[in-house]
């Protein structure tokens, strides 16, 4: 790319300027006609040279404005930012054709076009999406098969996990040092029982749903959290395990981590669906999501336990030594002063567990709990409701990207903040 | 003695715990196995597997047995998994320097590509274009050809196959070029070595393996042909397009979601490596009187790999247990095939998942050694 275009430019600067910026303005308003409004003022051209026209104006008009130092501050910023080389120039324009061409069509199809009215497929008339579609399902992708009338349940069992969650803020500084004990051990027996209970149903003259109607979204979230807590405590004792100088304890937990590390999750929910019942005893039965929940805690665990030995293996071996100079055990030592340092170290690690976890919870849709996923599928081969996959797929899509996108940048921001501590 | 049993007491512990974890489960499953008269025994593999699987890459049909069976559906895995890595890496390497790039219009539509991509998950995006984008292509008899002798239709993708004559000539023509350049390639290091001449193994590398095949055509009666896809009308609306190598949508669908969402991690591996490099390193490089491209061969990249390659094969391997996806959009894949098809008609749920995660398994260490022995080689050498 080392085109001298230098010998067609004008020695006066603003003769330069002049032409390129119009150059480039023709170009930009060509593409935006034609994509936006089907002008095409470059049509007269022969054949391919009118799909090129813009894209050799534009450069032309780019390489006429390229100088050093213009004295216009918008000129500058410019150059220095998209315009530094031909090839730069080249791209700077592809990149922005290419916006321009496919917004209109999106634009046109997800909204101008699109229908959300109504509640059957006959209200679809548009060549757009149906959003009709998506709002007549909204409760089926959120709730599942879970009945109608007993949302509130779903509902108020997951407000009050939060909130419990949110307790730890509110203690006193005599509690303080309960804090570990309660997210570790309470926490998830209360949760538990909440859930299981509300959800679940069966006494205190709830109404019992079985864990099959459960679905959609609120599963997703159910699965991603019990495994979230059941698998750190996991994960911890495999990472003290793996680090341990007990040869047997030590080869049992690499052994177990290398395993689970080495097998794709699929293959592991197809065990717990299929395998697993063979090793319980006979007329013991376990429910399905409880056996999905314990696949992928088991699985996650390894990953987890990757991840706390990385904090443990950056702590400086000094912590060590002057904790056992103390005199401290093997436990106390690992509870209270190497525990607490390296779980610190690793919480975008363990976030970032976090969020491949909830990626992979669409998943259980292979073993037949219909998750958002696994709705999706249903909907799709719905007699009423045919052909609108791609709305659907879309609209799961959205949901998926604002949950991993938040969670990703939260956990980017727990990165930076724990970083200018140390 | 006290200290000898603080050490024992713990393993015996374990190992006590693991043991009767395993024996729970196996005396379970015995007593299970002879409730329901299933015998434990790898004695099927060789039994007719009567089933049939809509796209393979050796000949297969439903008298072969199962073991055959479970051989061509783990290289219909490992074809997934090739593809995708491929992919995956020129993408990957593509969108990695972007993100560095001056160009605050690259850079910033490299990072959302990077940010949508790696945000959704993979089961979705393999959904979204199985169902939802491949099923908008035109019908066999509407597609247009791309390239002039290609065609994307619904019902896959054509491509013209080659009908070779005399390719073991060929191919024994291909193994001594590459035999000669590695002995080329020895040979001119250790000239360097010795006399401080630089041979040009470049161009003699490229004039071989430009040169031996091309001979191979002309005297060892090598002939290459091309069969491109024609439609066929079978009844009076259902056409088909034959001859040539139909790759199924399925395929494509998955390569399509494995190499965009692989490709999003790969990228921030190629940034991170090359970031990684200090900018004294180039300034060095350049006051010894390197030239740029001398220095992006010798300095940058070089040191660069050496961040870039452990996390890409790590991203390799959950691509290769990703593809394991295929059997939500029923590719005929290892676990679509043996962990689906035969244990349904087998039944030998013990022996099937086992042969299934074992074989991952192999997979996941076999690299995860090769990775290991790469590692020490290239690792920096401290005096």
């Amino acid at each position: 790319m080392n085109l001298s275009l230098n010998r067609i430019k004008s020695q006066n600067q603003m003769t330069n300027i002049y032409i390129g910026s119009a150059l480039l303005i023709l170009s930009i308003l060509d593409v935006f006609l034609n994509s936006f409004f089907r002008i095409n003022i470059s049509g007269s051209l022969p054949g391919n040279l009118s799909i090129f026209f813009p894209l050799i104006l534009g450069f032309l008009g780019l390489s006429y404005l390229r100088t050093e130092y213009s004295g216009y501050k918008f000129l500058d910023t410019l150059n220095k930012n998209i315009n530094t080389t031909n090839f730069n120039a080249f791209l700077t324009l592809f990149i922005t054709f290419a916006i321009l061409k496919a917004f209109p069509p999106a634009l046109s199809w997800m909204v101008l076009d699109a229908n959300i009215s109504g509640d059957t497929k006959e209200a679809c008339t548009g060549t757009g999406a149906c959003w009709t579609y998506i709002k007549v399902w909204f409760k089926r992708f959120m709730y599942g098969m879970y009945p109608n009338e007993l949302h509130w349940r779903i509902n108020s069992a997951f407000l009050l996990v939060i909130g419990l969650g949110f307790v730890g803020y509110f203690f006193k500084e005599n509690l303080k040092k309960y804090l570990a004990l309660y997210y570790v051990v309470i926490y998830p027996i209360i949760a538990f029982l909440i859930i299981y209970y509300l959800i679940s149903g069966g006494s205190f003259g709830l109404v019992w749903v079985e864990t099959g109607a459960w679905g959609g979204l609120s599963l997703t979230f159910i699965v991603s959290f019990f495994c979230l807590i059941f698998c750190f405590p996991l994960g911890m004792i495999l990472a003290l395990g793996r680090r341990s100088n007990l040869p047997a304890v030590r080869y049992i937990s690499v052994g177990y981590i290398e395993f689970w590390r080495g097998v794709p999750l699929i293959t592991v929910l197809f065990m717990s669906s299929v395998m697993f019942p063979m090793f319980l005893p006979q007329d013991f039965f376990m429910d399905k999501l409880v056996r999905v929940i314990i696949a992928i805690t088991l699985f996650e665990a390894a990953y987890c336990a990757e991840v706390i030995r990385g904090g443990l293996q950056a702590l400086p071996r000094g912590q060590y030594d002057a904790a056992k100079s103390l005199g401290m055990g093997y436990w106390k030592m690992h509870i209270f002063v190497i525990l607490p340092q390296a779980l610190k170290l690793v919480i975008p690690g363990i976030a970032n567990t976090f969020l491949a976890l909830v990626k992979d919870t669409p998943l259980i849709f292979v073993v037949g709990l219909a998750e958002i996923a696994g709705m999706l599928a249903l909907a799709k081969t719905n007699p009423k409701w045919l052909g609108f996959a791609m709305e659907g797929y879309i609209f799961a899509a959205i949901i998926f990207w604002i949950i991993c996108y938040a969670m990703s940048k939260y956990s980017y921001n727990l990165e930076e903040k724990y970083k200018t501590e140390r | 003695m006290n200290n000898k049993i603080k050490r024992i007491l713990p393993q015996f512990l374990t190992i006590l715990f693991v043991v009767l974890v395993f024996g729970f489960f196996t005396i379970n499953a015995q007593v299970n196995m002879d409730n329901r008269g299933i015998d434990f025994g790898f004695g099927f593999l060789s039994q007719e597997a009567s089933f049939d699987m809509q796209f393979t890459l050796l000949d297969y049909d439903g008298q072969d047995s199962y073991l055959w069976a479970y051989v061509v559906a783990l290289l219909n895995t490992l074809l997934v998994s090739f593809l995708g890595i491929i992919f995956c890496t020129i993408l990957g390497v593509i969108i990695g320097i972007a993100r560095l790039s001056q160009n605050f219009l690259i850079k910033n539509s490299a990072a959302w590509y990077v940010e949508f991509f790696r945000n959704i998950p993979l089961l979705l995006q393999i959904f979204f274009w199985y169902y939802a984008a491949l099923r908008a292509l035109p019908l066999p008899e509407n597609a247009e050809p791309w390239f002039g002798v290609t065609y994307m239709t619904i019902k896959g993708y054509y491509i013209p196959s080659m009908i070779w004559e005399n390719l073991n000539v060929f191919m024994s023509c291909l193994i001594a070029t590459i035999v000669a350049i590695i002995f080329i390639r020895i040979y001119a290091k250790k000239i360097q070595e010795k006399e401080g001449k630089q041979l040009p193994v470049l161009y003699i590398s490229l004039a071989l393996i430009t040169i031996l095949p091309l001979l191979s055509f002309l005297i060892g009666g090598v002939t290459l042909d091309f069969e491109i896809p024609a439609l066929k009308q079978l009844a009076q609306t259902s056409f088909i397009f034959e001859g040539g190598i139909a790759l199924p949508p399925e395929l494509i669908a998955l390569v399509l979601a494995l190499s965009l969402y692989t490709s999003t991690f790969v990228a921030e591996c190629v940034r991170a490596g090359i970031q990684g490099i200090s900018k004294g390193q180039k300034e060095a490089a350049a006051s010894v009187g390197l030239t740029p491209n001398q220095i992006l061969k010798l300095v940058v990249m070089p040191q660069a790999l050496r961040i870039i390659i452990p996390p890409t094969t790590n991203q390799y391997l959950n691509l290769t247990k990703n593809s394991s996806l295929a059997a939500a959009i029923a590719y005929p894949d290892l676990v679509l095939v043996f962990a689906g098809t035969a244990l349904m008609q087998t039944g030998k749920a013990i022996e099937i998942v086992g042969i299934t995660m074992l074989t991952y398994l192999s997979i996941s260490l076999a690299i995860a050694a090769l990775m290991n022995w790469y590692n020490k080689r290239i690792e920096i050498k401290e005096k």
